[in-house]
């Protein structure tokens, strides 16, 4: 049977920005690794750095990373123990009761950077999936 | 990297030039201490040069945000100058570009605060 995944790497850590800015730079090494371009990059690491963060700030003692590179894709989870986040909670950042909040924009580059987002009650905790794919081979390549 | 502040007085205008990351517990705390000292010293019209800020995640645009009422309600002003393409893109992006007000010369941006 055919296994379209590539690697997978994945890692417990405890609740810090020091965990943080670790799960940034793999993510940074894996979606250079990955192939994909200079400017995509940095939107994939950031992106992951909000989850991050996210799961730092709402979790709790711990948090859980995966990077799965498939044929297609980069797959990455983020998973905390905290109480969950309902997404369709968020309140929209871009809205002109929000824009000079000084919080609540992670979600939204999140999704503004990946191209499929999806949140997984935990049991406790949340888990984020974040979905970059690659671009598609060109003709003849 | 963690990130750095200078200040320096230009007619009037305190302009504080930072370099490094604003995120969260990294620049995000140094940018309120810097403008609440500010304010604290009597001005309240001050210049943000980015030019040198190499990243910025939400909670760092969160910072500025703040930063910017904090001054307005104040009564005073504050400015960004010299975005680079990565906080230029992020503030188009959450649509503060137009909130804030923007320069790429600190001539001109010195010559823009209310007198």
């Amino acid at each position: 049977m055919a296994d379209s995944t590539t690697s997978r790497v994945s890692f417990t850590l405890d609740s810090s920005l020091d965990s943080v800015n670790k799960i940034e730079l793999t993510a940074e090494q894996i979606a250079q690794r990955a192939g994909f371009d200079e400017d995509t990059i940095p939107h994939i690491a950031m992106a992951v750095r909000e989850a991050a963060v996210n799961a730092v700030l709402h979790g709790n003692s711990h948090i859980t990373a995966s990077f799965e590179t498939t044929s297609d894709s980069l797959i990455i989870r983020i998973a905390d123990q905290g109480p969950g986040l309902d997404p369709d909670k968020v309140p929209d950042p871009l809205a002109p009761e929000n824009i000079l909040r000084g919080s609540g924009r992670g979600i939204f580059l999140i999704k503004a950077f990946m191209d499929e987002v999806n949140f997984r009650q935990l049991h406790p905790g949340t888990e984020l999936t974040l979905i970059k794919h690659r671009m598609p081979a060109q003709p003849g390549t | 990297m963690s990130m750095k502040v200078h200040t320096r007085q230009v007619d009037g205008i305190t302009i504080l030039d930072l370099s490094g990351r604003i995120t969260l517990g990294e620049g995000s705390v140094t940018i309120r201490d810097a403008v609440r000292d500010v304010l604290a010293k009597g001005s309240n019209k001050i210049l943000l040069n980015l030019g040198d800020i190499s990243y910025i995640d939400s909670s760092g645009i969160g910072e500025l945000v703040s930063a910017f009422t904090t001054v307005k309600n104040s009564g005073g002003e504050l400015k960004l100058l010299n975005l680079t393409k990565k906080v230029h893109d992020l503030l188009q992006i959450t649509k503060l570009y137009t909130v804030f007000d923007v320069k790429d010369d600190e001539a001109t941006a010195i010559a823009s605060f209310t007198k």
